[in-house]
């Protein structure tokens, strides 16, 4: 007899958690950051799953079987839009989902990628909109919108959460603004190889140089080295950040003969993992800021 | 035009003129130890012992990262103990010293490349592989110098025993002693200007400044100090010509280096006087009288 109420509780429970389960919405986002904007507006009303995880490239990502999978489950998938992920419409189609596509990016100003020399030439618009926080929000916003869609019983929460996320990103915005303000403004710019931060030059006046003429081969040519030392001097660089001149002794003696500082890492792309100085996008634009300033203040 | 060519790259910037005295010295100890190596028929041995190499400064890699005083000890250890190694086993069992050598440094390497990916990325193994002759630092230029220093040094106390094991051994037996300890002190000489190279060439390069010379100056002299003197021109030729190349190509610097050399040899194949193929083919007119 107690055996079968133990049993019969059991059958409750065990109904309880998959009705629990079952109510959450299965959401897809195309990569990290994005994945972190859904996360925090979601909350526990939602299952992510992310396609490009951290560290991940969205730009040559590949995706696979079990990708097409999660979309096929999903309610919602979150994009970015401005041809970040030229895969991602052919990938829903192909999974059969009838998940609804949100482009996270609707309603922000497109500017023009920048031009790379050497690269091959991309144009149209820069797709890393998420560089300045003002945009940001707005992700944060069409997410929100996108998720009381697919899901209008969670408005309040969605409403809430999206409201005290964007008030953390306020004071974000501040925060770097007050940051950058803090390095003299000759001295706000840097050379990189980074192409993907046209947003936060528009929106925070660092300028980002390209480097001339390098090459990313495993052992660089004199006429490399004497390119960057040449437009470090001239444009009176004051830092480097250069990870695609993977020798530390060769951006030693740069830094040696420039007088320019070498710089860190900057996160762009895609954040790090849980243990890295990226995990969240807040916890991103702080690293970046702060490697920023400490390469650049005299 | 000339000098835009030729001396502006030098005087413009620092890692430039770094890389040409670095160059000066591997050419200054290296080419004299390629000499007799060349003449004692031991030519490859120098590549094996460069492959002998990477395991020391692998395992001072993993110890202190790009640590020039790790990597160099590490290297120097290695290198001795597989030439120490070898030069038992032949002596003491059948087997004769290159079939030993080649078991210890093939052992030698696999380990150097296992102990580079235990902790680095293969972006790490090529830092090893290929050295940065455009980024060599203070420390990095004294040891580059001082080990040309203790080369010349020790070629010189030593050259009346070396010059004889290399032309008659035999005879340097029957009447010294000396033979042994100045042939480990010639190969430590190896060792150490090979490890010298790697920090500025890298493991696969460092013989190619030491060897091409030689067998460059091997066309023009038949004296050996003066084959001496010409592998070392060759050397700082090859260096000068080298860092120019990249410097206006954009060819990597290593490789740019070690391939004017190669091309000084291919001249001096052709044109060498001393039986290059030009004298073989075209013999010279009989002196009459």
């Amino acid at each position: 007899m107690r055996l079968r109420t133990i049993l019969a509780a059991l059958a409750v429970l065990a109904g309880a958690i998959a009705a629990s389960a079952q109510e959450k919405v299965l959401v897809v986002a195309t990569f990290s950051i994005l994945g972190d904007f859904v996360k925090n507006v979601g909350g526990d009303r939602v299952a992510l799953e992310v396609l490009v995880g951290p560290n991940g490239d969205a730009h040559v990502y590949s995706p696979s079987p079990s990708d097409a999978k999660k979309l096929a489950a999903a309610k919602v998938v979150f994009t970015n839009g401005l041809r970040l992920e030229g895969w991602i419409d052919r990938l829903v189609k192909a999974a059969g989902s009838r998940a609804a596509v949100v482009t996270a990016t609707k309603g922000i100003a497109p500017i023009e990628a920048a031009e790379r020399s050497g690269h091959k030439a991309e144009h149209g618009p820069d797709p890393h909109a998420w560089q300045s926080v003002a945009n940001a929000k707005i992700y944060v916003t069409n997410v929100r919108d996108g998720l009381i869609a697919v899901d209008p019983a969670g408005r309040a929460t969605y409403e809430k959460n999206a409201r005290d996320y964007l008030a953390q990103l306020d004071a974000l915005e501040a925060e770097v603004k007050a940051e950058v303000a803090r390095i003299e403004p000759e001295r706000r710019r840097i050379i990189t190889s980074h192409d993907a931060f046209g947003y936060f030059r528009a929106a925070y006046g660092v300028q980002f140089i390209a480097p001339q003429g390098v090459s990313t081969d495993a052992e660089a040519s004199a006429k490399d080295v004497a390119a960057i030392i040449r437009q470090i001097r001239r444009q009176r660089i004051p830092a480097v950040f250069l990870e695609n001149i993977s020798d530390p002794r060769l951006l030693q003696r740069i830094a040696d003969e420039t007088g320019a500082r070498i710089g860190g890492t900057l996160y762009s792309d895609a954040l790090s993992d849980e243990k890295g100085p990226a995990a969240s996008y807040i916890d991103m634009m702080r690293h970046n800021v702060k490697e920023l300033k400490a390469a650049l203040t005299s | 035009m000339l000098y835009d060519a030729l001396i502006a790259p030098f005087a413009e910037f620092e890692f430039m003129r770094r890389a040409l005295v670095g160059v000066f010295a591997l050419a200054l100890g290296g080419a004299p130890v390629g000499v007799f190596l060349m003449l004692r028929r031991m030519s490859l041995t120098g590549d094996a012992m460069a492959h002998a190499i990477l395991p020391g400064a692998a395992l001072g890699f993993l110890v202190a990262g790009l640590d020039l005083f790790a990597m160099t000890l590490g290297g120097i250890v290695a290198g001795v103990t597989v030439a120490v190694g070898a030069g038992f086993i032949a002596r003491a069992t059948q087997l004769k010293e290159d079939a030993s050598l080649a078991a210890f440094y093939l052992v030698s390497l696999a380990l150097g490349v296992t102990i580079v990916s235990l902790k680095g990325s293969n972006v790490d193994l090529l830092h090893i592989l290929f050295g940065t002759v455009l980024a060599l630092d203070n420390a990095t230029l004294y040891l580059l110098s001082g080990i040309a220093t203790v080369t010349l040094l020790v070629l010189a106390v030593s050259w009346r025993p070396l010059v004889l094991e290399c032309v008659d051994p035999l005879f340097l037996r029957s009447v010294s002693r000396a033979g042994a300890p100045v042939h480990f002190a010639f190969l430590t000489l190896m060792v150490i200007n090979l490890v010298g190279g790697f920090h500025a060439l890298g493991t696969l390069l460092a013989v190619g400044l030491m060897m091409l010379p030689a067998a460059t100056a091997r066309f023009w002299a038949t004296d050996i100090t003066r084959m001496i003197a010409i592998a070392i021109g060759a050397a700082i030729l090859s260096g000068i010509v080298g860092l120019l190349v990249s410097y206006h190509a954009g060819v990597p610097a290593g490789p740019a280096i070690i391939l004017t050399a190669g091309a000084v040899y291919a001249v001096s194949v052709v044109l060498g006087p001393v039986g290059g193929l030009r004298r073989r083919l075209v013999p010279g007119r009989h002196l009459e009288a």
